[in-house]
């Protein structure tokens, strides 16, 4: 799970990562309000989405007057913003964070992740602090330094300070950095975090430390010990069709294609996609209905896939194990009566009571294309889909 | 022979009464020699009980001492899943298959941080399990589209294991053993783990080693097998299609920072000498030209 960047900063200053202070603001009316509140003579003004490259996009002002805090806040709340990470259709921005200026002396990065190898959560930083961290590791991977750090006994002093100094920050401010990379180990250990960054960390004109940006992603199969950050989620920043299958326990995600595919178990659902694309068309989403799909599921998945105006046609495929096959073909007789099924539907199905699904599919009536393996099951779905522009109303 | 498990296993379920552990443990135990290789459950409220004739005991260290079972499996909810793993850790077995899925991360930095030293091996979590067809599952694998044979297969995915070796069934080629090592970005044996134990097995003659996108498993392995394997692999990696930054369904199944796509990892396994396939419905045909 994703939280605002004002959000992410709230839980870091609750563990003592100093940040700039900022108010969040819904309107222009609370954005000025909030400047004045803030005082001094410079402000941020930020738009808040899910998604970063905010400051390219156009989403990130610096104001020297309460005048330009207005108008920035004017033109940004409201807009859509478009980001190398929002797609080309961008995302509106609703939400706005209004920040007192900060005197940038330094720019660096600070990130936090789980490490596979390792299997402990990792530390890093850079002295390249505002760039993208990937762009770093790929240009100048020796500006990226890594500390691993050991769940018993947590990130030590010398750790934390041996790290800020390879990054550069100045021994004035080394003692604020360690109390920095502590606050962050314990918010992401705390909170259980899967991501956090700080991009960019500075040191300010005084040798303060703050975090000007945050990111922080959340493990969703450990929200339930975190109800407060569960709170915190803005079902504006997500999609929407992703939202209605959660309340299925089916797990979906929007793609771009038109074949839409629905498959048990998230590498076979993978696997089908691939072979999809290998057969020269593109799927729509991703859909594992998991394992115990009932006909409701089935049912509920077949009206998800139709929702998306560009699904010409419909790829399932199921591999029964401990679900028998006659099950599946149950659900997908009552779903495609149930929905006035009219584009194309092939269906592939292998394992426990094959037979006596296929059987099912046939004597139902239905226009139901049958395969016999998934490349046969990907062609048939593309040749028919490349046959039928269009759906008919 | 086989890896990890066979015919004389002796085997301890936890969570063997909720509703999961119940209804996998019918089945495992009514698959080949399961009745006797199922010898007991474990459930601290519920000792003294017992599951359909299967005794239950109140811990893993008593159910181990009263039955001799060194391995466990285990069922139990998300929240108490690495807690489960940590108390046979701590009781010696030999390996723990954790089927459990959604098991927090942050618990399996800890628990993977306390087996460090221990003998324990952990398949999992969040897997279908492990099977030797025709002598024992441990999981929810369905049993009967394996038969015994002489191919290894090692998988991320629970589906599209059973597609593989559906695949093989086809070709006329049993398996050795299946390994579901489990699609979670903090688990315990991986590709390349289970990849050395069929190269020192004599009845396995080839691998299908079957990956997903997301983190560098499956490119250790292949540098692994490159310098080590004495015998044929072919992969397949799924995801292809996958968008970065999008977790597909398993949480480790994700590109992040532009790392993990299948792609690259289909790119160094072919370095590697793995033959790859980009279909995966030619899996086993793969396998077949390789023997």
């Amino acid at each position: 799970m994703n939280v605002h960047e004002y959000q992410g900063k709230e839980i870091l200053r609750k563990f003592g990562v100093a940040t700039p202070r900022g108010v969040p603001c819904f309107s222009v009316a609370e954005a000025d309000a909030a400047a004045r509140q803030l005082g001094g003579k410079v402000w941020v003004v930020k738009a808040q989405i899910h998604a970063g490259g905010r400051g390219k996009g156009g989403g990130v002002k610096v104001a020297k007057s309460l005048q330009e805090v207005h108008d920035f806040a004017s033109k940004i709340l409201g807009m859509t913003l478009v980001t190398h990470q929002t797609g080309p259709q961008g995302r509106l921005v609703r939400r706005l964070l209004v920040e007192e200026g900060a005197d940038i002396r330094k720019e660096l990065y600070v990130g936090m992740v789980v490490d596979r190898g390792t299997q402990r959560v990792t530390l890093m930083a850079s002295s390249e602090g505002g760039m993208e961290i990937e762009e770093v590791a790929a240009t100048h991977p020796e500006k990226i330094h890594k500390v691993a750090i050991d769940p018993s006994a947590g990130l030590t002093d010398a750790q934390a300070d041996d790290v800020a100094r390879k990054i550069g920050v100045p021994e004035a401010s080394i003692a604020q950095a360690r109390k920095f990379m502590h606050g962050l180990y314990s918010a992401f250990v705390e909170c259980d975090a899967s991501l956090a960054e700080i991009n960019p960390l500075i040191i300010t004109g005084t040798g303060d430390v703050l975090a000007l940006d945050a990111k922080l992603n959340f493990d969703s199969n450990a929200l339930f010990r975190h109800p407060e950050i569960v709170a915190m989620r803005d079902l504006d920043e997500e999609d929407a069709a992703e939202i209605e299958a959660s309340k299925y326990d089916l797990s979906y995600i929007s793609l771009g294609g038109n074949i839409g595919c629905l498959v048990n178990g998230a590498g076979l659902a993978m696997a089908t996609m691939d072979t999809i694309k290998l057969f020269g068309a593109e799927p729509a989403n991703f859909l594992d209905v998991g394992g115990g799909a009932t006909t409701q599921k089935v049912t509920e998945a077949f009206k998800l896939m139709l929702k998306n105006p560009a699904v010409k046609g419909i790829l399932v495929n199921i591999f029964g194990g401990i679900m028998r096959c006659d099950t599946i073909a149950e659900g997908v007789i009552a779903a495609a009566k149930e929905v006035k099924l009219n584009v194309p539907l092939v269906v592939r199905m292998r394992g426990t009571n094959e037979e006596l699904g296929k059987k099912a599919l046939k004597d139902s009536g239905l226009p139901i294309i049958s395969a016999d393996n998934m490349a046969d099951a990907a062609k048939k779905i593309v040749a028919a889909v490349s046959g039928k522009q269009g759906r008919p109303s | 022979m086989s890896i990890l498990i066979d015919k004389n296993t002796r085997v301890m379920t936890q969570g063997i009464t909720g509703k999961t552990g119940a209804f996998h443990t019918r089945l495992c135990r009514d698959y080949a020699n399961g009745k006797a290789a199922f010898v007991a459950g474990v459930n601290p409220g519920k000792a003294g009980e017992n599951f359909e004739g299967i005794p239950i005991y109140g811990t893993v260290r008593e159910a181990k001492q009263q039955t001799g079972a060194t391995v466990s499996v285990i069922y139990v909810p998300p929240p108490f899943a690495a807690g489960a793993i940590d108390e046979a850790v701590d009781a010696g077995l030999d390996l723990v298959i954790c089927i459990t899925e959604g098991v927090p991360v942050r618990d399996m930095v800890a628990t993977r941080n306390r087996m460090r030293g221990k003998k324990t091996l952990l398949v999992g979590p969040n897997c279908p399990g492990v099977i030797t067809p025709d002598e024992i599952k441990i999981g929810i694998m369905p049993g009967h589209i394996h038969k015994k044979g002489r191919i290894g297969v090692v998988s991320r995915s629970g589906t599209l294991t059973y597609e593989a070796v559906g695949q093989l069934m086809d070709l006329g080629l049993g398996q050795s053993t299946c390994v579901g090592i489990g699609g979670d970005p903090v688990n315990g044996l991986k590709h390349v783990d289970v990849m050395r134990m069929f190269n020192d097995d004599p009845e396995t003659d080839a691998v299908i080693m079957v990956g997903e996108i997301g983190g560098d498993d499956e490119e250790t392995c292949a540098r692994w097998v490159k310098a080590n394997m004495k015998k044929p692999v072919v992969g397949f990696i799924a995801g292809v299609t996958a968008p970065p930054g999008k977790r597909m369904g398993h949480a480790g199944a994700i590109i992040s920072g532009g790392k993990g796509t299948a792609t690259e990892k289909l790119a160094v396994m072919e370095e590697c000498g793995i033959k790859v396939t980009r279909n995966p419905a030619e899996m086993a045909m793969l396998l077949k030209s390789v023997l």
